[in-house]
């Protein structure tokens, strides 16, 4: 059901790493002193798996997101994709923000053609690229809306097309849906599945949902409260297609538990010194 | 019936605004007429609105008005083409920015008026001075609004121009320039009432151009109802700008 840190090293026989985090450390200078936000964090996803993080606030998970989109080039240790040294943004990821990140001033599939046209892709191929992955997030009938006319869910949508459409090789999604309402986000969280399905996307999702977790992953990497460590690897062995329905299986149930004991200790201490430091 | 109730509710405060207007007007010329104030500093309002008919026969007011407008418009052409690319710049280096932004927001607050002299040795009693003060008079707040919309761009939205590695130019014309686009136009609002201010004071102090030109004119020849009349177009020729502009920026808000 579960692995220590150390046995993420891939086996013989095992597909080859796409996304490899080697050592990883991000310390930042504050009044107080330096503080260590990730900690020597090390692991690797593999081509067409669902990974998440999954950690208490402030547990550096954001870090850690920012530092494998490349927006954040100044730490230790190195990330790799496909062998290569991310030292900035890199064209194989593909990044959704938990913040409201559409343009407001542009239709929806203005907004999804955005890559492309930075790439100078033709027009008529890019609208054709745009309306296809609007469809695949479901929300064909909406290309010339603005954003200010969708609902939160319906945006955050529309920047997972915006960055599909891109094709990158891993999906980069720091809490998407963070800000949106349990029913809203079990819903959504049946659309990544498909999509995921669909297209055989590598993803690495930053969570601090357990339920989204279990619900969308193949390995849960669960991180300790500051420094933020890698505290176990949990390997999610539920049957796939999946679809919300899976959280009511006893399975899941089991899967919730088991890393609602990990994050306990870390959540509570993490409760204790945001209450100490007031 | 509910209908009815929204549509009262909108007009009401608008329908006030205009009762109490008349009020005051009816109380001026109610005490002019009871000689309480001097008619010959103050005409009745209703020779003041009686006035308005000879004003565009003889004093052809409405090609003041467009000559008005159309200084009013070279103005702001230049002010757009000068103003958002300062304010860009400056945005852009901030040691330049420290360095002048306390000055410009001095200049925004200074009375750029009194500087037609230097103008008008430059540039001779022509619309040139005119414009030129209305650019000068316009610049500080656009440049200032620019700075404030640049800055004021969302960290997400340079965050997602970052993850599709934008160059520095495709991040300015793609991403910031559209997030800061309200705030610049409310730049362009002040400076427009900034320039439309400075140009009908010029055209006043010069004797020259529009609107500024009539008031001075009238006043010589001590037509006090004219005087008042052009002055009450101008009022109501800002009030239409501003009301033109906030429709403008209230549509360019919903759009972000």
């Amino acid at each position: 059901m579960n692995q220590t840190p150390q046995s993420t090293a891939p086996m013989a026989g095992q597909l080859p790493h796409v996304l490899s985090a080697d050592n990883v450390t991000k310390k930042f200078d504050t009044a107080e002193g330096p503080l260590v936000a990730v900690d020597n964090i090390s692991f690797d996803v593999r081509p067409g798996e669902f990974l998440s993080v999954i950690g208490p606030s402030g547990c550096g998970k954001s870090t850690l997101f920012n530092i494998i989109g490349g927006l954040t080039p100044d730490h230790d240790g190195t990330i790799t994709v496909d062998g290569e040294v991310v030292r900035g943004p890199h064209p194989s990821i593909g990044m959704v923000f938990q913040e409201e990140s559409t343009f407001p001033w542009r239709t929806v599939i203005d907004n999804v053609c955005f890559p492309l046209e930075i790439a100078n892709v033709p027009k008529a191929e890019r609208l054709d690229k745009a309306r296809h992955f609007i469809n695949l997030v479901g929300l064909s009938g909406f290309e010339n809306r603005h954003p200010s006319e969708l609902s939160g869910g319906m945006r955050q949508r529309v920047a997972i097309a915006r960055t599909l459409v891109s094709q990158p090789k891993i999906l980069l999604m720091d809490e998407p849906f963070a800000a949106l309402d349990e029913q809203t986000r079990l819903l959504l969280g049946d659309k990544v599945l498909q999509i995921q399905q669909e297209l055989k996307q590598t993803t690495l999702l930053i969570t601090h949902n357990i339920t989204e977790a279990v619900q969308l992953s193949d390995r849960i990497l669960v991180m300790t409260y500051r420094p933020g460590k890698l505290k176990r690897i949990v390997d999610i062995d539920l049957p796939r297609p999946r679809t919300s329905d899976v959280v009511s299986s006893p399975a899941f149930g089991a899967y919730v538990a088991k890393i609602w004991g990990d994050l306990r200790e870390e959540a509570s201490r993490g409760m204790a010194e945001s209450e100490r430091a007031r | 019936m509910r209908a009815m109730a929204a549509s009262s509710a909108r007009f009401l405060p608008a329908a006030f605004g205009l009762f109490c207007l008349l009020c005051g007007v009816a109380i001026v010329e109610g005490m002019l007429r009871a000689g309480l104030l001097n008619r010959f500093i103050v005409p009745l309002p209703t020779e003041v609105i009686d006035s308005f008919g000879r004003l565009f026969g003889d004093e052809q007011l409405l090609a003041r008005f467009l000559t008005t407008v159309q200084e009013t418009f070279y103005a702001m052409a230049i002010l757009a083409v000068i103003g958002i690319p300062v304010g860009t710049l400056l945005y852009q280096v901030p040691v330049l920015r420290k360095a002048t932004e306390t000055w410009i927001s001095a200049l925004a607050s200074a009375p750029i008026v009194l500087m037609y002299p230097l103008f008008l040795v430059i540039f001779g009693r022509s619309p040139a001075t005119i414009i030129v003060m209305g650019v000068i008079a316009g610049l500080p707040p656009l440049i200032l609004k620019t700075i404030e919309g640049l800055s004021g761009t969302r960290q997400s939205l340079i965050n997602v121009g970052r993850s599709f590695r934008l160059t520095r130019v495709q991040m300015l014309t793609k991403i910031m320039l559209p997030a800061a686009l309200p705030t610049i136009f409310v730049g362009l609002r002040l400076a427009l009432i900034f320039a439309l201010i400075n140009i009908v004071g010029v055209e006043f102090l010069i004797n020259f151009g529009g609107l500024g030109q009539l008031i001075n004119d009238l006043a010589e020849r001590y037509d006090m109802p004219g005087m008042y009349a052009t002055i009450v177009f101008v009022i109501l020729v800002s009030v239409l700008f501003f009301f033109v502009t906030e429709r403008l920026e209230r549509w360019l808000r919903r759009m972000s």
